[in-house]
């Protein structure tokens, strides 16, 4: 795996990547994403905030968007090129097109270990309903 | 700006036995999705399926390709 950086400080001494990793560590379920659940700024990070909504799965969200870095530093710790990014128990499960896969086949309910409500084989209606509210890293920069 | 049969030739020479669709989703060649079939997924997660696709475009997919949906499978399960 390749993770190239520029104006890389040196280790230790990058806090936004720090506040990222802490988060994932924090949080059992984390999904990073564009916008806010409430008010998702992009098709996919709408859908996969919906699914985890309809499945009523307790969440936190961090909004990737007021600070390009979060994003950088994000997928050099990941791997993965896009938005939105869920992990679970501070594993990466995917993003968009994985969740949704793994919504529509149940796995996504035992991977977050709540009940699949029945009608969980429809569609997942986009993300919208009153939730938490999101993380900021930036927020917890000095 | 690239195409979906460049892409399809890309992703097919860069995974052994792969085969590609790819299809623009928005006709304006930067949202793509790419429905991969590959006997090198074979007992990989679905992470690491699709990995393997994001890796043949590296920084392009969030840049140039602005968006890459992906779907991955392997040629057993799609017979069934």
């Amino acid at each position: 795996m390749t993770q190239e950086h520029q104006n890389q400080p040196p280790a230790g001494g990058n806090p936004i990547r720090e506040a990222i990793q802490q988060a994932i560590d924090e949080n059992p379920t984390i999904l990073f994403m564009k916008g806010t659940p409430d008010a998702p700024a992009c098709g996919f990070s709408a859908r996969t905030a919906g699914a985890l909504q309809t499945l009523q799965a307790p969440f936190a969200a961090v909004d990737v968007l007021p600070d390009p870095r979060i994003r950088q530093e994000l997928s050099a710790i990941s791997s993965w090129p896009t938005i939105p990014q869920l992990f679970v128990n501070g594993e990466l499960v995917g993003g968009c097109d994985i969740v949704m896969e793994m919504y529509e086949s149940g796995e996504l309910a035992v991977t977050l270990g709540v009940e699949a409500p029945q009608d969980a084989a429809g569609p997942a209606p986009e993300a919208g309903s009153p939730s938490q509210a999101p993380l900021g890293i930036e927020n917890r920069l000095g | 700006m690239p195409t979906t049969d460049e892409l399809r030739e890309r992703i097919e020479s860069a995974i052994p036995g792969s085969r590609a669709e790819i299809a623009d989703l928005t006709g304006g060649g930067d949202h793509f999705q790419a429905t991969v079939t590959a006997p090198a997924f074979e007992g990989l997660t679905r992470i690491q399926q699709h990995r393997l696709v994001y890796d043949v475009f590296g920084k392009e997919v969030g840049g140039q390709i602005h968006a890459l949906s992906i779907r991955t499978q392997t040629p057993a399960r799609n017979q069934t």
